[in-house]
């Protein structure tokens, strides 16, 4: 194993296909610890897969990923690659929130119990400890009156900010965000976003796959446009939004903006 | 604008309700021919109808009755677990486990209930011992006589059970697919192993799908309990046609075994009911009303007391908390 290095995500040469239809074509990208990064690309770009390969929910073809300094997936005996047990993946990804466009809370669990399972069950933390984190997590997303109530009780909004509660309640150290305010009715939007918001302003290490321009410029520390299983373009925020490079890049800011 | 009705504060429909005559009608017609068909039973001078009243609550036939249930509750609980077992192998990522699950699955919906039953009865035949030991060497740890470790009963319960598991799986099968996969995604993402993952968060979903039909099975398995009187187990049907075969009243013992089938499948309904109702939570806004809740807000209507969607609203809160 290396040094603990400074990157919290390390991304070499990654490629993904599906079936004949490669969707990655050589992602490189660092993260550094306490950094946002927020990912840009018109749909099929391959945004949301690269994201839902750092926490192994689909295997790469190619290339590393690292989370932390610890390779993903997969672990290096000399010079060969040895597919990782299911214990040892279900280990990685404690370290790795995940916030699903659809949400994907668990329907017969109360927002309490959706909150409380993983830690207890997987984590084992006891019951009392764990319910008394998962109620202050409620109060910081600003649900604390919905302790008992069941997802389909919930609004859009609501429900996402008990799926970001129940991501931290594992205490990740990096968090991952697929296009999470995209099946939101337009006003609902704001709470999820302030909520990610105060997250990023605690030091949280963030990937963000968003279509909100305003929220990136204003959060992210680095934004990365990608295209065709490509990296387009990266930079700071201002720079990919008021003087992007490459014409792809303005096409799509033309059309979102 | 003269014909204005009364209106008062609160806004609480109340109208008269649209009347129905054709169900009235079509009621009397089916309560005519339900009453004629009883007449020509209750006047048939074939049947005797005090010997049925006199073996209703017969010892020979209560015991009976006791059997039904327990090969019934036994062999549903098997054929539950190993059908669980039988989907998960099913749709495991490995497979010769595929496999094994498939081809059990073809044998033993492929073959008549009855037969598997009268194999198992006979086993004894085929194999007069059974032991444990090493294949194909002649080491043997110990022996046993077939029927001493397989009497009928035991016999029955594995026929019963081993065909039930089969259907079952299906049943179990269909209750998992209809999980999204968004759930799975959800659980990885939080560090649940598989095994975890299906036992907490798939399972328990997907018993809303699995209950209603594994209900059915139950009562075909309740009533299926009879052919084991092919290998005599003295269960209900087994213990009624022993006695008319004494008394020669095959009609009046057929009805008593009739009717404690019909008080059992009624029986049976009721905790299926209040499991579809545990295992429904989170999946509608309101929980549906037991039967006994809708009779107290019926019996409030009747009286006119309230409004019956306040009524509702108001048991439905009981519920929940």
């Amino acid at each position: 194993m290396t040094q603990p290095s400074q990157n919290m995500v390390e991304a070499r040469s990654v490629r993904k296909w599906f079936g004949s239809n490669e969707v990655l074509k050589s992602i490189s990208l660092e993260v550094p610890r306490g950094q946002v990064l927020c990912l840009l690309g018109p749909s099929g770009s391959g945004k949301s897969t690269f994201l839902r390969c750092i926490n192994h929910l689909e295997t790469i073809d190619g290339g590393r990923i690292s989370v932390d300094g610890e390779l993903i997936g997969y672990t290096q005996r000399g010079d060969k690659l040895h597919e990782m047990k299911p214990k040892e993946i279900a280990r990685q990804r404690r370290g790795i929130g995940m916030v699903f466009q659809r949400f994907n809370l668990f329907p017969h669990l109360t927002a309490l119990d959706n909150i409380v399972e993983a830690p207890q069950g997987v984590s084992g933390v006891p019951k009392a400890q764990a319910r008394e984190r998962a109620v202050a997590l409620l109060e910081r997303v600003g649900l604390a009156d919905r302790v008992d109530a069941y997802p389909a009780q919930l609004s859009g909004g609501q429900q996402q900010r008990v799926a970001i509660a129940r991501a931290l309640a594992m205490e990740p150290k990096l968090m991952l965000f697929d296009e999470p305010t995209s099946a939101l009715d337009p006003e609902l939007v704001g709470d999820v976003l302030d909520v990610m918001r105060d997250l990023a302003t605690s030091g949280m290490t963030m990937i963000v796959v968003t279509h909100e321009i305003g929220f990136s410029r204003e959060v992210a520390d680095r934004m990365v446009f990608m295209d065709g299983g490509v990296v387009v373009e990266s930079g700071k925020p201002a720079d990919v939004l008021d003087n992007p490079q490459h014409e792809r890049t303005q096409l799509f800011l033309e059309s979102v903006l | 604008m003269t014909d204005r009705v009364d209106f008062d504060d609160s806004d609480d429909v109340v109208a008269v309700p649209l009347r129905h005559p054709g169900r009235w009608i079509a009621a009397v017609a089916i309560l005519l021919v339900l009453a004629a068909l009883i007449h020509s039973l209750w006047t048939n001078t074939n049947i005797i109808h005090s010997s049925i009243t006199e073996f209703l609550f017969d010892p020979r036939i209560i015991k009976g009755v006791g059997l039904t249930i327990f090969i019934t509750v036994i062999s549903m609980v098997i054929a539950t677990i190993l059908a669980i077992v039988l989907a998960v192998m099913r749709m495991s990522a490995n497979p010769v486990l595929r496999a094994v699950s498939f081809g059990y699955i073809w044998f033993f919906r492929g073959t008549p209930l009855l037969v598997q039953i009268v194999f198992w009865g006979y086993l004894g035949l085929l194999y007069s011992q059974i032991a444990a030991g090493i294949p194909f060497t002649n080491i043997q740890f110990f022996a046993i006589d077939t029927n001493t470790l397989i009497p009928a009963l035991v016999g029955g319960v594995i026929a019963l059970s081993l065909n039930e598991a089969a259907y079952a799986a299906e049943i179990v099968r269909a209750g998992l697919l209809s999980i999204d996969h968004g759930q799975r995604e959800a659980a990885y993402s939080l560090g649940m192993g598989p095994g975890y993952t299906l036992r907490r968060i798939v399972l328990p979903q997907a018993m809303k799908v699995i209950i209603p039909p594994m209900g059915n099975e139950t009562i075909s398995m309740l009533k299926n309990t009879s052919l084991l009187a092919v290998v005599a187990v003295a269960e209900l049907y087994t213990a009624a046609t022993q006695i008319s075969a004494q008394n020669l009243r095959q009609v009046e013992l057929l009805i008593v075994a009739s009717a404690w089938y019909l008080f059992m499948t009624t029986v049976l309904s009721i905790p299926q009911y209040y499991l579809e109702r545990r295992f429904g939570r989170g999946t509608a806004r309101e929980l549906p009303l037991t039967p006994f809740q809708q009779l107290k807000a019926a019996i409030a209507r009747g009286r006119g007391r309230s409004n019956s969607r306040r009524e509702v609203a108001q048991l439905q809160k009981g519920s929940l908390s």
